[in-house]
């Protein structure tokens, strides 16, 4: 494998790490404040759904963004309601979301578009354009680092930079804020908050908003970005990849950019066969390295995350009364 | 908030469970531009009036009741199997071994011996991430959706490079060379069932495994571990059960039932594996097991209540312009409501309870 293949490789890592790691952030705010969700991978359906569809009606990229932020918050709503308000069990309610963003997203685009429930394709302003970072070409000669900045850092959506934006800003409130301190209090000791005159369910819901907010950027990116337009079914499990990598990240925000990033690079290992099997020397049939990205899910989750010890008081409802 | 009696919680809770997802479905109906009116119809006239619409409805009714009790059987060891799709294709893809490498004299003792690869097939495929849970701590919630897409590559990569006839483009096996009988193939029942059906004797086997399974929970001591576990695992492991006995046992026990859902549709209607052979059925018992209130019983009521959405659900695709994945909405629904929403039921149950006393 040459240089400039590797860096194709790279490249295509970053995006597609990108959707996994926004939906790792927002389940990472989300189970840092107590809450849940394995409806991750429904809040990104129906955002790309929903960004696919008014990206293609308005001819604009952003008001596509808007709405993907829009359903993916009404849908985070519903699990709070359910979660927090009501005490429901949380991986259960996650799961009827998931399945409600699966059976509604293919309804809507059908009804709209009549496409077997696919949304039209996107092109021009409705999609998110590349960006070229500044000095990219003048520094393409420079060996080793300078196709690495042309190759790999630039040439990305500006969602891709925004998500990788997420990851410090995601940091700074979490650990060097009150808000964050106080969410990730509500997340080990609840009653500890309550007693100091907090209201766990409005931190709760705080979180689960932005989890929503960030779920629907995640989503509009596979729609509007990565993609052009939505199809059934497009996130592909991404929802649930990210919260396996936000136990691999043990819960903190750099851990999620890197455990997405090598994510990333097994489902774009999984795009380039050819490259697979001249490094292995072995012929691997493609449901194989289809499968590869699940694989080695299940591989990390077993064996490399030592002892991930989660918010203490993650999945239950917090009862004031007790 | 005041206890409601318990013959309302048994039987008021899922009923207006049900009627909140029902009138969610509507309102997504009418939001879509559809009728509902003609929807309903379209699902009752397909589902129940006739011997075919009632034939497809207990021959999915067969398949959701295995697929429920799978749920049930984990949810008992406080355990959440959402694997049940991949347990049951892998136990089609026990069953296709079986019966294309084995020539079998009778198709009773091919019968049997289907339903034990099923069953091991899909045990295997359940007790992985049950012991990947109990022994490295891994989310058999996660390990078992990730499951699900490694036994869909699986099987596509075995129908495509290993099972597939030679000349053959569909990914799929060659036809068993047994099959067994139809309802309306048995004496007796052929007046009922006048017309060729899918449902199959298997029907009778999935009301046994609910009756098995009923007597392993509540009958035994091994079901008592499992539930004493499930209740509350610090308890259960002072009193001397072994918890990674116990989640390995309940997680095979689970994909065991959810694979033996393949002698149904596989050896039953299909008579050949295909490609993605369960259909989402295994996720329908989730919405199966919530519903009937994790009991075997239950299970058998809630089944036959998907069957009638399932095969009305596919009318509903067929003659309408509703598409046919309004039935994947209602199942969220059901699930959302029965599931996790319960205790917003019950408060309003209670609240009509309370006045009640006071008038």
């Amino acid at each position: 494998m040459d240089y400039t293949t590797f860096l194709q490789i790279l490249d295509s890592t970053l995006r597609l790490a990108t959707p996994l790691l926004l939906a790792c952030l927002a389940g990472l705010f989300s189970e840092r404040a107590g809450v849940f969700d394995i409806g991750l991978e429904g809040k990104m359906l129906v955002a790309a759904m929903s960004s696919g569809a008014v990206a293609y009606l308005t001819g604009s990229a952003w008001l596509g963004l808007a709405a993907g932020v829009a359903t993916s918050l009404l849908w985070a709503a519903v699990h709070g309601i359910a979660a927090i308000t009501f005490r429901g069990n949380q991986l259960i309610s996650g799961v009827a979301l998931n399945f409600l963003a699966s059976g509604m997203t293919v309804l809507v685009a059908q009804a709209a578009f009549g496409q077997g429930g696919r949304t039209p394709a996107l092109s021009g302003a409705a999609r998110f354009g590349e960006l070229t970072l500044p000095f990219a070409e003048m520094l393409r000669p420079v060996p080793v680092l300078g196709p690495f900045y042309a190759e790999v850092m630039s040439g990305h959506s500006i969602l891709v930079y925004l998500a990788l934006a997420m990851v410090p800003a995601t940091w700074w409130v979490l650990m060097r804020t009150r808000f964050g301190l106080r969410l990730r209090a509500v997340g080990e000791n609840p009653a500890a908050v309550d007693t100091a005159g907090i209201s766990v369910t409005r931190m709760r819901f705080a979180a689960v908003a932005i989890t929503g907010i960030l779920c629907g950027i995640a989503g509009a990116y596979m729609a509007t970005a990565l993609q052009a337009g939505f199809g059934r079914e497009m996130t592909a499990g991404r929802g649930y990849i990210a919260l396996a990598a936000l136990i691999f990240a043990k819960w903190r925000p750099w851990g999620a950019l890197w455990a997405t990033l090598l994510f990333g690079f097994f489902q774009a290992l999984a795009f380039r066969p050819d490259v697979v099997t001249a490094v292995t020397h072995v012929d691997i049939p493609v449901p194989a390295l289809e499968a590869l990205p699940y694989i080695l899910t299940v591989l990390v989750l077993a064996g490399f995350v030592g002892k991930a010890i989660p918010p203490r008081a993650g999945g239950e409802p917090y009862v004031k009364e007790r | 908030m005041r206890p409601i009696p318990r013959w309302a919680d048994l039987v008021l809770v899922p009923l207006v469970s049900l009627l909140l997802a029902a009138v969610c479905a509507t309102l997504v109906i009418l939001a879509i531009g559809q009728n509902p009116m003609e929807a309903l119809e379209t699902m009752v006239a397909g589902a129940l009036g006739s011997a075919y619409g009632w034939g497809y409805t207990l021959y999915y009714a067969t398949s959701f009741i295995f697929t429920g009790l799978a749920v049930t059987m984990a949810f008992h060891a406080g355990l959440f199997n959402i694997g049940g799709e991949g347990q049951a294709q892998l136990g089609g893809l026990g069953i296709a071994l079986m019966l294309l490498f084995v020539p079998f004299p009778h198709w009773s003792i091919a019968l049997l011996a289907a339903t034990v690869a099923a069953a091991v097939f899909g045990a295997i495929w359940g007790a992985i991430p049950g012991w990947l849970q109990a022994k490295r701590g891994s989310h058999v919630v996660i390990t078992t959706i990730m499951f699900n897409y490694i036994a869909y590559a699986l099987i596509v990569w075995i129908l495509v490079d290993v099972l597939r006839p030679a000349g053959q483009a569909e990914p799929a096996t060659a036809r068993f060379a047994v099959g067994i009988p139809a309802l309306s193939d048995v004496p007796g029942l052929s007046s009922i069932f006048t017309q060729a059906v899918p449902v199959n004797i298997s029907l009778f086997m999935a009301l046994i495994a609910c009756v098995a399974v009923w007597a392993l929970l509540w009958r035994t001591p091994l079901g008592y571990e499992i539930r004493a576990f499930g209740k509350s695992e610090p308890a259960a492991r002072y009193a001397g059960i072994r918890p990674v006995r116990t989640v390995m046992i309940a997680m095979a026990l689970s994909g065991a039932l959810a694979g033996m859902m393949s002698i149904n549709n596989v050896m039953g209607d299909s008579g050949r594996l295909l490609q993605n052979s369960s259909e989402g059925a295994g996720f329908i018992g989730i919405a199966v097991a919530l519903m009937g209130r994790n009991h075997p019983f239950g299970v058998v009521l809630s089944a036959l209540l998907f069957g009638f959405l399932y095969q009305g659900g596919a009318e509903i695709g067929l003659w309408t312009s509703i598409p046919i994945d309004l039935r994947v909405v209602v199942q969220g629904l059901v699930i959302l409501f029965t599931g996790a929403l319960d205790h917003m039921v019950r408060q309003m149950l209670s609240v009509l309870f309370s006045r009640r006393k006071v008038a």
